[in-house]
């Protein structure tokens, strides 16, 4: 809970051991030993909110570890002075600059050697952790002799999601101490596993609370600790893991696995990852060798570069969304519908109290339906689940818009209704309060048109489904002030989403770059190509899904109405929606959601035909770069003001394909020159819609 | 259930839920895992850590109780806001196990060493597993053994009340109640729930719109086979609700721009005996009247729980026996007849249920909303309380 009285007691709850002295030697770690000579090393890495193991945080642990090995005490313990954890992982921005495989390889063996120093220390050396212990943390960790984890702490190894994989030790550290299928499954997905997971394969010793952590130290160091003991079948697998034969057989499988999440095409550090373990798992020294020289060997591909970069992207749409000065602490969403439902639940699940207004009680009930069912899938616990649902309050009668302080209208795109809304919401809402609108396709200057006070309107438009799409887009327009974005940025960062800042223009950033994708596909699927070979060549490109999927997924009625609308604003030489297609629309075979579309659909999949062709390598060219060609459209027209906001944008809004770094990234990469020229090429064949944007004279 | 019925109301409200200074619940049947429900409730509405809540119980008055400790403590100036409800949830009533078999599992603790435990382990009868109850359990006086529903018999036979009589009655409080949900006249006091499966429940769903005399007589008694005439058809339905009032001193009043819907007047408590608890009302509202200088026809609109139809009819009875108003309630004459067009004007607890933590507090908050809707000035609420007690309340229009 959060009254007066845990906020007034809360900080006196992390057990740092003896007070550490005011003044160190060192920057980012304090040492200081207790009565009975027990050391206590504390990581508090100056000037940041997180810890990671930079290059000048590693140098001086190996100042202190010399320490410690002249005037060795009884026992260390190591943890974290952050209250948000314990070491988040590597620092990241000192991958960017590496391009030297030898360089890395020494950097990362002067890391290896300092942790295998830790390892060394005669005394027992205990790691508290609670928070976040990713990557290098958790490599740090598995170098000491015994994990305390407390109650709430979450371990991983997230290298292969920066197309990377351990390379402190990592690799072979955690197959010797656990179940080495675990631990390759920890090393191959990134997903991070919450304590008492830890404790049940063996990752950490113990699970506790702060009020227990010089208990759980001194029966660590007097030996009075219990080991767990993996539950049986743990053990055999680990033993069949642990033979060559053995090894094969689990490597085989994991290669198949990987293959469905991450093409190896694409991403080469899972399959660097299995090789790795699957010849050299039985000879740690070796395995130890060969963990750097693979890992050097990834971080100067393309894949892991532009993984990376996509990190940073993120890191970037994160630091727009700023803080605010004041939390929202009441969201008013009207209409129940899809979305509204979605957002209101979103919001409630992290931790704002929402009303949702709606007229008609059963959406509401429909509502509360999807959020019970979401919240059970994402939660852990099934108090989070009642709390979230305690927060989501149906609102049939619209109380809630005094409120809150922020006021999002989802109703359906009908320009009366919306202003109807509006009117009502101005009248009552506080007056520091903020109107956001999620319209996809109705301009903010349109919308703002005789509003009260036009300066607090803002678009912010999210996607589907909402607990999974990362991006909002945060849309601005002529009248809206300053402070009504800085607010709707702060929002959209306070509910864990990723904002786009976007100037109101049709189509807005996301959806007018995915439309053609989805247009060209319709005419090529026109021209007789197999809907299964279309999405295939996206998919080989690297898309998430089809283009053909995607437009069964959003609905084919919006398609077309989406299709019409920005035609008609954009004047843009668009191929038109064809006839069959709203033929279709008219016949109610609407996609995913009516059951048919282009594809039928059986139990939410799409049912594909096995036999169909296999796509050449022009039909990659002919649905990515019209998209593309409207990103740098989107540069050139201000839409967004940076390269990194709308490679963001696509990424975390429609999944474009990460390792390539984003639209207007994998243009550079693939050379501004090439990209015009295919471009050209396409427009002899299929049409001016193919004709180079004139932004791409910009980009050098 | 209460944090459903409780979060439309702070919705609404011009203050923030965190200003209220107390929460006081009535409820009966607590659940085991939440033993004091009122702060459970709180803490889920977001009244914050800092506000205290404590439940009260009186059995089928805890709802009204709440209130009346509510309005006790504003009276008395130490508190200016208080949120007072009532809730229960009789479908989560726990079955038991019975006696021998607590015996049983206790024994197969204590025991120490194989041989011990597998005796006690032989020692297992399949009657063990017969359940208790608690719901049938909580339903009986423990002090006279009567069920509920026999005390309503007595009641019945006592004032000469017949089972055509308690039909019609039961009827017309179904037509009453089904007529207000099609009028509308419920809005703003009932709520929707939302069930957690995206099922919306958003009437009650006891209400018989097609309730006739024909058919209740077609029941079999409930309770007393084979003569009985109390049945299923003419007591109060068991169900689950929750019902909220915010009680607010004249200062609340100014400081958040409140306006009020009525007036707690007086309230009292009064008991009988256990076997006649039916008779609770007639025994807690008279007092109430006489002390106020009240007549019979002074009050417009009377909400007197329906437990069942013959106990409703006996109150009606019992005021209308010189003999007993004489000696049991001290009038000089008989108190005479309340017109049926003033009583339960929308039905109750027969039609709609009595979730009974929550029904001492819907009758109050009905009983408000009545008198407004039909522009009275005065009105009643009053029940009866299993283990021979009344509860009642006297309101007036604000």
């Amino acid at each position: 809970m959060d009254g007066l009285a845990m906020r007034t007691l809360g900080d006196r709850n992390l057990e740092l051991g003896p007070i550490p002295a005011k003044r160190s030697k060192w920057k980012h770690w304090k040492l200081t030993r207790t009565a009975d000579d027990v050391a206590w090393l504390v990581l508090d890495k100056q000037g940041a909110s997180a810890n990671v193991l930079s290059a000048d945080v590693l140098a001086e642990l190996s100042d202190v570890l010399t320490v410690l090995e002249t005037e060795t005490p009884r026992g260390l313990v190591i943890r974290s002075a952050k209250p948000s954890g314990f070491v988040a992982g590597a620092d990241i921005t000192e991958f960017g600059v590496m391009d030297d495989p030898d360089a890395i390889e020494a950097l990362l063996k002067n890391g290896n050697a300092i942790f295998d120093r830790l390892d060394d220390l005669p005394c027992t050396t205990v790691a508290v952790v609670h928070g976040f212990c990713l990557g290098g943390g958790l490599e740090l960790i598995l170098a000491c002799d015994r994990r305390i984890a407390i109650e709430g702490a979450r371990f991983g190894f997230p290298e292969v999601l920066l197309g990377l994989h351990p390379g402190l030790g990592g690799s072979w550290r955690s197959i010797k101490l656990i179940n080495p299928v675990e631990a390759m499954t920890m090393m191959l997905t990134g997903k991070t596993v919450h304590a008492r997971q830890a404790k049940n394969s063996g990752l950490v010793d113990a699970v506790t609370e702060e009020r227990h952590v010089l208990g759980a130290v001194a029966a660590a160091l007097d030996g009075s600790l219990r080991l767990p003991k993996p539950a049986l079948p743990q053990r055999v697998i680990s033993g069949i893991a642990q033979t060559g034969i053995g090894r094969r057989l689990f490597a085989r499988k994991m290669r198949s696995e990987a293959e469905k999440k991450a093409p190896s095409r694409h991403y080469p550090a899972p399959y660097a990852l299995i090789d790795l373990w699957e010849d050299l798992g039985g000879e740690p020294q070796t395995m130890k060798e060969a963990e750097v020289a693979s890992f050097a060997k990834l971080l100067v591909t393309p894949t892991a570069k532009n993984l990376v970069r996509v990190f940073f992207l993120r890191e970037n749409l994160k630091k727009l969304a700023g803080k605010a000065a004041e939390k929202v602490k009441h969201v008013h969403v009207v209409g129940a519908g899809a979305m509204g439902g979605d957002i209101a639940a979103w919001c409630a699940w992290q931790g704002v109290t929402v009303s949702l207004a709606d007229m008609q009680p059963i959406p509401l009930a429909k509502t509360i339906g999807r959020a019970s069912a979401l919240f059970g899938k994402i939660g852990r616990k099934s108090a989070q689940t009642r709390d979230a649902l305690d927060r989501l309050i149906p609102d049939l009668y619209g109380d809630g818009v005094g409120r809150a302080d922020i006021v999002i209208e989802a109703v359906p795109e009908n320009l009366d209704l919306k202003r109807k809304i509006y009117a009502i919401a101005e009248q009552r809402m506080k007056p520091e309060a903020i109107l956001a609108t999620n319209t996809s396709s109705i301009p903010l200057e349109t919308l703002r048109d005789g509003l009260a006070r036009p300066e607090r309107l803002v678009g912010l438009h999210f996607f589907n489904p909402v607990s999974r799409m990362q991006l909002v887009e945060v849309v601005s327009h002529d009248k809206a002030s300053a402070a009504t974005l800085a607010a709707a940025l702060a929002f959209c960062g306070q509910i864990d989403r990723l904002p786009a800042p976007v100037k109101s223009a049709p189509g807005f950033l996301v959806n007018r770059a995915l439309l053609p994708y989805m247009l060209e596909a319709l005419v090529m699927f026109d021209e007789g190509v197999k809907p299964e070979t279309i999405d295939r060549a996206a998919t080989d490109f690297g898309m998430p899904m089809g283009p053909i999927e995607l437009a069964d997924q959003v609905g084919l009625d919006i398609c077309v109405h989406v299709a019409d609308v920005l035609k008609e604003s954009l004047g843009w030489p668009m191929p038109d929606a064809p006839q069959w297609l709203r033929d279709k629309v008219e016949k109610g075979e609407l996609g995913k959601k009516t059951g048919k579309g282009i594809y039928t659909w059986e139990k939410g999949e799409a049912v594909r035909a096995k036999d169909s062709p296999l796509p050449d390598e022009a039909m990659a060219d002919r649905l990515i770069l019209p998209m593309v060609n409207v990103c740098i459209a989107l540069l050139r027209e201000g839409v967004a003001e940076t390269e990194d906001i709308i490679d963001g944008a696509m990424i975390f809004g429609t999944g474009f394909a990460p390792f390539r770094g984003g639209p207007l990234h994998y243009a550079r990469q693939r050379g501004v020159a090439d990209v015009t020229k295919s471009l050209k090429a396409l427009a002899k064949v299929h049409g001016k819609r193919f004709q180079p944007d004139a932004g791409w004279a910009t980009l050098k | 259930m209460a944090v459903q019925c409780g979060r439309p109301l702070l919705l609404r409200q011009p203050f923030k839920p965190t200003d209220f200074d107390q929460v006081i619940l009535g409820v009966v049947n607590v659940i085991a895992n939440e033993m004091n429900p009122a702060r459970v409730a709180a803490l889920r509405l977001g009244m914050g850590e800092e506000t205290p809540a404590f439940s009260v119980q009186i059995n089928c008055g805890s709802g009204m109780q709440s209130i009346d400790v509510g309005y006790r403590y504003i009276a008395d100036g130490g508190s200016d806001l208080i949120l007072a409800g009532g809730a229960e949830a009789l479908s989560h009533s726990a079955l038991l196990y019975n006696r021998q078999a607590v015996n049983w599992f206790s024994a197969l603790n204590a025991a120490r060493g194989t041989g011990p435990k597998l005796k006690t382990l032989a020692s297992w009868r399949p009657t063990f597993f017969k359940p208790v109850i608690g719901l049938v359990q909580g339903l009986t006086d423990p002090i006279v053994e009567y069920g509920m529903g026999q005390t309503a018999e007595l009641v019945a036979h006592l004032f000469d009340i017949s089972r055509a009589d308690s039909d019609q009655y039961a009827v017309e409080s179904h037509l009453r109640t089904a007529r207000a949900q099609k009028e509308g006249w419920f809005k703003g006091e009932l709520e929707p729930a939302f069930g957690r499966d995206g099922k919306l429940y958003d009437a009650d769903d006891g209400v018989r719109a097609d309730s006739s005399v024909e058919k209740l007589a077609k029941l079999s008694p409930a309770f007393e086979r084979p003569w009985g005439k109390v049945t299923a058809g003419n007591s109060s339905q068991i169900t689950d609700g929750a019902s909220w009032v915010i009680l607010a001193s004249e200062d609340a009043l100014k400081k958040h721009g409140l306006t009020p819907l009525a007036i707690i007047r007086d309230s009292h408590w009064a008991a009988l005996d256990p076997e006649i608890m039916g008779l609770g009302p007639v025994v807690s509202s008279t007092p109430i009247l006489s002390r106020n200088g009240l007549a019979r026809e002074d009050v417009d609109i009377w909400e007197l729980n329906e437990a069942f139809a013959a106990q409703v009819l006996g109150c009606l009875a019992a005021w209308n026996d010189e003999k007993f108003c004489k000696d049991v309630l001290g009038l000089d004459g008989a108190f005479g007849q309340i017109d049926r067009s003033t009583l339960n004007v929308d039905g109750g607890a027969i039609s709609l249920g009595h979730p009974v933590g929550a029904s001492g507090n819907r009758i109050v908050l009905h009983c408000v909303n009545a008198m407004k809707r039909l522009g009275k000035k005065r009105g009643v609420a009053t029940e009866c309380i299993g283990g021979g007690q009344g509860g009642a309340m006297l309101l007036e229009a604000a």
